[in-house]
């Protein structure tokens, strides 16, 4: 018995299950920091969310012009930080599209609909005319009178919008002037007197909550161009945490079934094999909080589906080491020159691997991008944990002479 | 006797079986997609998707009667417990989704939006032009990784055993009429990799083989032992990927439910084809090589 190689071990085993606790568990009430759970983010498919995809779309009047792209990719911005979402994703895609993503809203289709409404206000006088448009005005308020209850949305004009519009109604005393929003005309009332303060009010809101999104229509400006739906992808926040609780048991069962397989099948390198596995595992969400890895549900999958290689490097490795060993090779000398004889193969073979990964992050969009991510990143680390912490958890525990019979490394 | 010298049988000589087996498999799949084809989820032809949980219990038929104020009774419903329904429609507008849930809740109470997916015939076909970029480039950039590792042969021998992979999952969604969607292109093109994963390992056992062993050794009989020598490997990696996806087809709920079951089968069949398949399809390419008059190699 070798001691100060066994207390080594010791040593490794207790890290590795205090590090494994520690960063995943509240074990004390007052500490929050748990980063291989906090800084991982989650997915819209596990946290509930919307993901859509927006066109710009030609119309005979409004061409698609990259300017109004731009445009409307600002006032979308403006409308999404209105709605007060935590890390929404406003990106453009090729030339006329853009991708936005909410997570953790009420009414995602609700949202949405705000998103794309073009909110084109217009003022015209009783012949047709156009007096005033949303571009004059200065800012847009809801409120509700205390007494009667009625919810409005206050409009104030810019100051050359306040003076048409004083010009406007003094002309037009006595009869009416329509509010149009999207040509839709909203109300029509009659002029009593002119009104110099560059003030209007639109009435008729059922809810504040209802005024509130359209005072932010009307303050983030109408969008210069059509914008329709391509595609749109919405998750609800209990589908979402039902997917991650659903994912996280079916991990550990799998991982469980591994661990007891690997120990079963290769006694003492399978045992060191497990524990080079939950070190895999733990490196690898390291990789994850570090490079803030979007966790989606594939995602999940691309994670267990490493294991398996991870694993399966152990697997060649052991299985070389058998053959060395019937060889009549010593253990020490059998453990080098099987790694030393598995590494090219593992090598050539995850190279395979990881082109598809690659690939596939290539061509792939969101939960497909990060299936392939989790999989290269689990692809890397397994080899990395194989050939370096597998062998010298071999040697420490070959070397401490705790299982000096080679049949309980598969001879 | 040694474990590693037990080899029942004779993996290159009964050859023709396995090239039997793998036929009529692929053959029943081409049959049916074919004629029945491949069920093609929104992702791919453009539609609306609603997953829904209504406050009470409801029936199929139901549900179908307020579809049918939107013209919509055309649309699959598909109940997955007492409450909750899967309607997969033609693509609606976000006015008609609106206005249809405002329709579902004045009939069954709250209604909760599990998921929901819209996708324009665009995007669908974007999707499927992508879809087979994908699969042809990872070919490409394969067959030259291992040519330049091993040999021109060996990469065909192996891209052979992949597309049985892909033609065998292909062939069970069909016969099944699984959806096809987009998590179903990244599944074919994980067991793309996994396949050839497995095809590697062996090929480097062959190559490794070439060199040590003795002279005169036919060349059936080394990739023979190859196999042999790497079966416990193949059967034990497979077994622990098999573990996870097991468990993730039982417990792992609905959403995936389709891409585990295409890794699973395609997995499974990545291991079948990368023993009973490129082994002996690299055997025969080899064999038509030494045959060709003035084409013998060293």
């Amino acid at each position: 018995m070798r001691w100060d190689r066994l207390l080594k071990l010791a040593a490794i085993m207790l890290v590795v299950a205090v590090v494994a606790v520690v960063t995943t568990r509240p074990l004390f009430p007052g500490v929050k920091w748990l980063p291989l759970t906090n800084l991982i983010n989650l997915g819209l498919d596990l946290k509930g969310g919307v993901h859509v995809v927006l066109e710009a779309e030609e119309t005979p009047e409004v061409p698609v012009t990259t300017e109004r792209v731009k445009q409307a990719m600002a006032i979308i911005e403006t409308r999404v930080n209105a709605f007060g979402v935590s890390e929404p994703v406003v990106q453009q895609e090729g030339s006329r599209r853009i991708i936005v993503e909410l997570a953790g809203i009420s009414d995602p289709d609700q949202a949405v609909s705000n998103l794309i409404r073009t909110a084109y206000l217009e003022f015209k006088t009783e012949d047709g005319t156009t007096v005033l448009t949303g571009r004059q005005l200065k800012d847009a308020t809801e409120a509700q009178n205390p007494q009667s209850g009625q919810v409005v949305v206050n409009l104030e004009f810019e100051p050359d919008g306040a003076k048409t519009f004083a010009d406007v109604t003094a002309a037009n005393v006595g009869r009416r002037i329509g509010i149009y929003l999207d040509e839709r005309l909203l109300q029509e009332p009659v002029v009593n007197e002119p009104i110099p303060s560059g003030r209007a009010q639109i009435t008729g809101y059922e809810s504040l909550e209802e005024a509130h999104n359209m005072a932010i229509l009307l303050r983030s400006g109408a969008l210069p161009v059509k914008l329709e739906v391509m595609e749109k992808r919405t998750v609800g926040p209990t589908l979402g945490a039902d997917s991650l609780d659903k994912s996280v048991k079916a991990g550990i069962a799998g991982i469980i079934a591994i661990l007891i397989f690997m120990a079963v099948y290769y006694r003492v390198p399978g045992l060191v094999a497990d524990l080079a596995l939950i070190i895999y595992g733990l490196l690898v969400f390291m990789v994850f909080a570090g490079f803030h890895v979007t966790m989606t549900l594939p995602g999940i999958a691309g994670f267990l589906l490493s294991l398996g290689m991870a694993v399966d490097a152990n697997v060649i490795i052991f299985e070389r080491l058998k053959e060395e060993l019937w060889n009549g090779k010593s253990l020490h000398a059998a453990i080098d020159a099987g790694f030393k004889r598995a590494f090219v193969a593992i090598l050539d073979a995850n190279v395979t691997t990881l082109i598809a990964a690659g690939v596939l992050y290539y061509f792939g969009t969101g939960p497909v991008k990060g299936f392939a991510l989790t999989l290269s990143i689990g692809i890397l680390a397994s080899m990395f944990t194989a050939i370096t912490m597998t062998r010298w958890l071999l040697h420490l525990v070959a070397g401490s002479n705790l299982v000096r019979n080679v049949k309980m490394y598969g001879a | 006797m040694k474990l590693r010298d037990r080899m029942p049988f004779h993996f290159i000589k009964l050859r023709w079986i396995w090239y039997v087996i793998s036929a009529v498999i692929i053959l029943t799949g081409i049959v049916s997609l074919s004629t029945r084809g491949l069920n093609l989820g929104i992702d791919f032809t453009g539609g609306s998707l609603l997953d829904v949980r209504f406050e009470r219990t409801a029936a199929v038929q139901e549900v179908r009667e307020v579809l049918g104020a939107y013209g919509l009774e055309g649309a699959s419903i598909q109940q997955s417990d007492a409450n909750t329904f899967l309607i997969r429609s033609r693509e609606l507008s976000e006015e008609e989704n609106n206005q249809l849930i405002q329709s579902l809740e004045a009939q069954f109470g709250e209604v909760d939006v599990r998921r929901g997916e819209r996708v324009g015939p665009v995007i669908g076909q974007e999707l499927i032009q992508k879809a087979v970029l994908a699969l042809l480039v990872a070919a490409v950039l394969m067959i030259i990784y291992i040519s330049w590792r091993f040999e021109l042969k060996q990469g065909i021998a192996a891209i052979v055993a992949v597309l049985h992979d892909v033609l065998v999952v292909l062939g069970l969604f069909s016969l099944l009429q699984l959806e096809v969607n987009t998590a179903f292109v990244a599944a074919i093109l994980t067991v793309i990799g996994y396949s050839i994963n497995d095809t590697i390992i062996i090929f480097d056992r062959v190559r490794e083989n070439v060199l040590y062993m003795k002279k005169g050794m036919a060349f059936e009989d080394v990739i023979n032992s190859s196999l042999w020598q790497t079966m416990a490997r193949s059967i034990n990696t497979a077994l622990t990927v098999v573990f996870v996806l097991v468990a993730m087809l039982i417990l792992g709920g609905t959403t995936i439910q389709n891409m585990v079951v295409a890794l699973l089968v395609g997995i499974v069949s990545g291991v079948y084809s990368s023993v009973f398949t490129a082994g002996p399809v690299f055997f025969d390419l080899k064999k038509f090589e030494r045959r060709r008059p003035g084409a013998a190699r060293a």
